[in-house]
């Protein structure tokens, strides 16, 4: 039992920002959402999401506050900052150069 | 902006952080519940949905964990929280806590204490303006090139050549320690005080100002002008009552009037703490004593101008005088050059290594504190090896419980250092009131830097004691701690390992303080157990000191005065015999005459001899019992104008007429013509206790004196019984001849040997003290360990007895498993002594640094208290029920 690797959180940061673009959502949504959108390929552990949420909170990319969610009950709403769409652009590039170069590597026999 | 949003998470995470913990709980629990929902809602039942969700989420507590981990702050939070398990942990064993803070508070406090001390004496800078600049000037006589005095007194002529012709000085003053009579008025007694006859510029030339009033001119510097005076602050509160209304009035000292023109600041003491006020020099000693190129009697300051060096300074005075020295080649006791050292190092050189040796015995004592609260810390965790060792298997981190291990042994420092600041708070207040004779002692008082210090001991404690006891606790050491079954009945050696070697280093640090503390006794027993050379028990003496103005010297009414005081002491009751002595044995050295002797030729140009010298009355050695060996004392009819006889003791007498007999032949003094016939010889007697005897000449009291001290000297009086009742009725006799007569230092022989050995006996007993304390841990800490490895090999110990062995035999064995680690100790404390004494070799008298009896005496002591802490234990052992101890595992 440790902490999820550098490279999952890394892309995990990538996937929360690019989910929160889309709007709004409280932790349980993103975790499905990232579930849908990725086909379940992308079998993260569900409680590995909240600590990432709380440092994106931390450093200022997200804002989050508390409100009514679908259900009726209280639920913790996430939001991008202004700060965090510049930084979900920079992330989302790097992402693109490396997976470029990656390919690269891979494509050739 | 983002900086807004980061200031406003931070400001939340430190004040509302409750709030977010339980907003956390809430979410978490939210999304378990949405995706129990959404498995219930695909078919599950509910406990199977439950558990499904949980498994998809993960270990709730750790990820609650870990999101706690992101938040600012978390350092802190850890840091609180592992201070409030510590504190809570401590509560519940208090008597461990009690002792390990009060071990703690011992060490740290004496460390504080002394480094308060030293801080004071010889690292704060002297309190007057650029202090470094100022030296202290001394003259280098070389007396016929066979002994020389690299640090003598400076003559008044040679000072007023120097003052006059030197480059390298922007001022420089004369210094000399004096006495006064302050005449009885308002009420009071009549006060014999120690002064000090200054240059006019002495107090702008070390740079201080008087509080009140201002200081000497150069107009008040000489003979002719009114008497002047400048008043310590101490003097001013007690005998003037701290009345501003003080200036400007006049005072009576030596029957003479002198007006008050100034009074210095508190914390101003020059040349020493005891000096009560300041009069001009030039206005206090006559004329020939201010020109004198060869009478050594003064002591001089200077300021070094900016850009110079001492060395060149100096130089130049050493050229200044060698001038002088070769115009009068006749005068052999005329300075052949100068010498200087910075004026901080003249006052505290003396006492510089006692107090370095003081620090570095408290710092042996602080590390044993250390060491004693590591083996309290390694007993404690042992006893938890259990509850460690699950802690870690299941997911504790080594970081987390070695955190805790330096928690609790900071915690245990922070008390101990509040306590033991408490206790130099305490200790120092009360070296200040004994001891207010001490040098410098006015700069003693804690400040910032001892504060400063305190947190930096406590921390390196805090670390020392804890790393130790937290590097114990290693991984294989806890899984080895699970495996243990109630039938594994080993010692577990290398449990017992790491306190045994802790207990050896702190004996050994103990032998080295026994050692230390041991020599200081016996150089100090040896000290006051030396002869004398004449009676000292019942023997009371007193200080009786003439007014200038009714008894001038030179002139017969001084020695008049004191012959007919003896004649009415004399025939006190009680009273077995008196004398009369310008200073007794033990005082120091006083002054010296040159001399020549008529009968031998003269010496060649260049060379001269001088001795101590004493004035007495005729019965003065029969009272203090010294033996009048050949010759007789002096005849009555040596009276003012009519001395010609002198009396010399054994040491002048073998080194001056070896293998003749002295009688008879005559001395002449100071240069004079006048010869003086001598008339017998006496015993000898030590000037100064830790000195050998040195020559000397007794004259009587009409002889004539060359530094006008005729009317001061020192009654003594003996008795067959209790001496200190006749103190008393003495007083009354001379308040009864003379009312404004100032009695002084009444001391019996004893009490004024005990006060010129009080340094030796104070570093003595503080030492010691230090030895007693680290003896009492080594001791206590031997009990501890020993009593440990007895509960831990409680089963060994059955089955032996139970196979047979004898209750003697586990008796040596329970020993030997104790002593070894003392015997180891004291081995490495003997060679650290033999190594380290060394360095306390000046502070001995008569005493050699190896002393084999003392490291004798010190090894059969500690193995005798080592052998009696571990009695107890290994008593216990060998009484063991062997059912009882098979049982109960």
């Amino acid at each position: 039992m440790g902490k999820p690797s550098d490279l999952v959180q890394g892309t995990l940061d990538l996937l929360i920002l690019k989910t929160l673009s889309l709007g709004a959502m409280h932790g349980w949504a993103i975790a499905r959402r990232i579930q849908q959108v990725s086909d379940e390929v992308l079998q993260v552990q569900q409680g590995s999401l909240y600590p990432a949420l709380h440092r994106l909170e931390q450093q200022g990319w997200v804002r989050a506050r508390w409100a009514e969610s679908e259900t009726g009950r209280q639920a913790k709403f996430y939001a991008l900052t202004a700060a965090g769409r510049k930084q979900l652009d920079t992330e989302a590039a790097n992402w693109n150069r490396l997976s470029a170069a990656i390919n690269l590597i891979v494509g050739e026999a | 902006m983002r900086w807004v949003d980061r200031l406003a998470t931070r400001v939340r995470m430190l004040f509302a952080r409750g709030q977010a913990g339980a907003g956390l709980d809430r979410e978490l629990q939210y999304h378990v519940e949405r995706q129990t929902a959404e498995n219930v809602a695909a078919g599950m039942s509910a406990e199977e949905a439950r558990y499904a969700a949980l498994r998809a989420f993960g270990n709730p507590a750790l990820v609650r964990e870990q999101s706690r981990a992101t938040w600012s702050w978390s350092a802190l939070e850890q840091f609180m929280r592992d201070l409030r398990i510590g504190a809570r942990t401590l509560r519940r064993t208090p008597g461990f806590t009690a002792v390990a803070v009060l071990v703690m508070a011992l060490g740290i406090g004496s460390n504080v204490a002394l480094f308060t001390v030293v801080r004071g004496v010889l690292l704060r800078p002297l309190p007057f303006q650029d202090p470094s600049r100022l030296l202290m000037l001394y003259e280098y006589s070389s007396i016929g090139g066979s002994q020389a005095f690299p640090y003598n007194n400076v003559a008044g002529g040679i000072f007023d050549a120097w003052n006059r012709q030197n480059a390298g000085f922007s001022s420089m003053a004369l210094e000399q320690q004096s006495g006064a009579d302050l005449s009885a008025s308002g009420g009071g007694l009549p006060e014999a005080l120690r002064t000090a006859n200054v240059s006019w510029n002495l107090f702008p030339t070390l740079g201080v100002q008087p509080a009140l009033g201002h200081g000497f001119t150069a107009a008040d510097d000489s003979l002719s002008a009114n008497g002047t005076v400048v008043l310590s602050w101490s003097l001013w509160q007690r005998r003037f009552g701290g009345d501003a209304a003080i200036l400007n009035r006049t005072v009576d000292l030596n029957g003479k009037p002198y007006t008050v023109i100034g009074v210095m600041p508190a914390w101003f003491e020059f040349p020493d703490p005891a000096t009560q006020l300041w009069l001009p020099v030039y206005h206090e000693v006559p004329e020939k004593g201010m020109t004198a190129l060869d009478i050594h009697d003064f002591r001089a300051v200077g300021r070094l101008k900016p850009g110079v060096t001492a060395a060149q300074a100096t130089a130049n005075l050493t050229l200044i005088t060698q001038r002088i020295h070769s115009a009068h080649l006749d005068d052999p006791f005329i300075s052949v050059g100068a010498n200087s050292r910075p004026l901080l190092e003249h006052i505290v050189g003396d006492v510089r290594r006692p107090l370095y040796v003081l620090l570095a015995a408290t710092g042996c004592l602080l590390l044993i504190a250390c060491l004693n609260v590591a083996n309290l810390l390694v007993a404690r965790a042992a006893a938890r090896r259990k509850e460690l060792a699950i802690r870690t298997a299941m997911g504790g981190g080594r970081m987390r419980l070695l955190r805790e291990h330096v928690m609790e042994s900071f915690l245990v420092s922070i008390a101990g250092g509040a306590a033991g600041l408490a206790l130099a708070y305490g200790a120092v207040a009360w070296l200040v009131h004994t001891r207010p004779d001490m040098t410098r002692v006015g700069a003693i008082r804690i400040d910032a830097t001892v504060a400063a210090f305190t947190a930096g001991v406590i921390a390196v404690c805090a670390l020392f004691s804890g790393l130790i006891s937290a590097l114990h606790a290693n991984d294989r050491g806890l899984l080895r701690a699970l495996h243990e079954s109630s039938r594994a009945n080993s010692a577990g050696a290398g449990r017992t390992r790491l306190r045994k070697v802790l207990l050896a280093a702190e004996v050994g640090l103990t032998v080295v303080l026994l050692v230390a503390a041991s020599l200081l006794l016996k150089s100090y027993a040896r000290l006051r157990s030396t002869n004398l050379g004449c009676i000292t028990s019942n023997v009371l003496t007193m200080g009786v000191s003439l007014p200038d103005a009714r008894y001038p010297t030179p002139g017969p009414t001084p020695p008049q005065f004191f012959e007919r005081l003896l004649q009415r002491v004399r025939v006190l009751p009680g009273v077995t015999a008196a004398g009369f002595a310008s200073s007794v044995p033990g005082e120091g050295r006083m002054g010296d005459f040159s001399f020549t002797i008529a009968e031998h030729p003269p010496l060649p140009q260049g060379k001269g001899t001088f001795a101590i010298n004493r004035s007495v009355d005729p019965g003065y050695f029969a009272a203090m019992g010294i033996p009048i060996l050949h010759g007789h004392t002096f005849d009555d009819g040596q009276t003012f104008g009519h001395v010609d006889e002198v009396v010399i003791n054994e040491s002048f007498a073998r080194k001056y007429f070896p293998g003749e007999d002295p009688i008879g032949k005559h001395l002449r003094i100071m240069g004079g013509a006048k010869p003086y016939a001598i008339a017998g010889v006496v015993g000898d007697i030590r000037y100064s206790i830790g000195e050998p005897p040195a020559p000397m000449q007794y004259y009587p009291l009409d002889a004539p004196s060359f530094a006008g001290d005729q009317n001061f000297g020192k009654l003594v009086i003996r008795s067959s019984r209790d001496v200190e009742q006749l103190a008393l009725p003495v007083q009354r006799i001379i308040e009864s001849m003379d009312r404004d007569v100032p009695v002084s230092d009444v001391l019996t022989m004893d009490q004024l040997i005990g006060k010129s050995t009080l340094d030796q006996s104070f570093d003595a007993t503080l030492i010691s003290s230090f030895a007693v304390l680290s003896l009492l841990l080594a001791a206590a800490g031997l009990f501890g360990v020993l009593s440990y490895i007895v509960a831990q090999r409680s089963g060994e110990i059955g089955i032996r007895i139970a196979l047979g062995a004898q209750r003697g035999q586990v008796l040596g064995l329970m020993l030997a498993d104790g002593m070894r680690p003392a015997l180891i100790g004291l081995l490495l404390g003997l060679a650290a002594s033999a190594a380290t004494t060394r360095l306390i070799k000046a502070m001995l008298y008569s005493t050699q640094p190896l002393d084999p009896a003392v490291f004798a005496a010190v090894a059969g002591a500690l193995l005798a208290v080592a052998a009696l802490a571990c009695l107890v234990p290994a008593w216990r052992a060998s009484r063991l029920d062997p059912m009882q101890a098979l049982r109960a595992e």
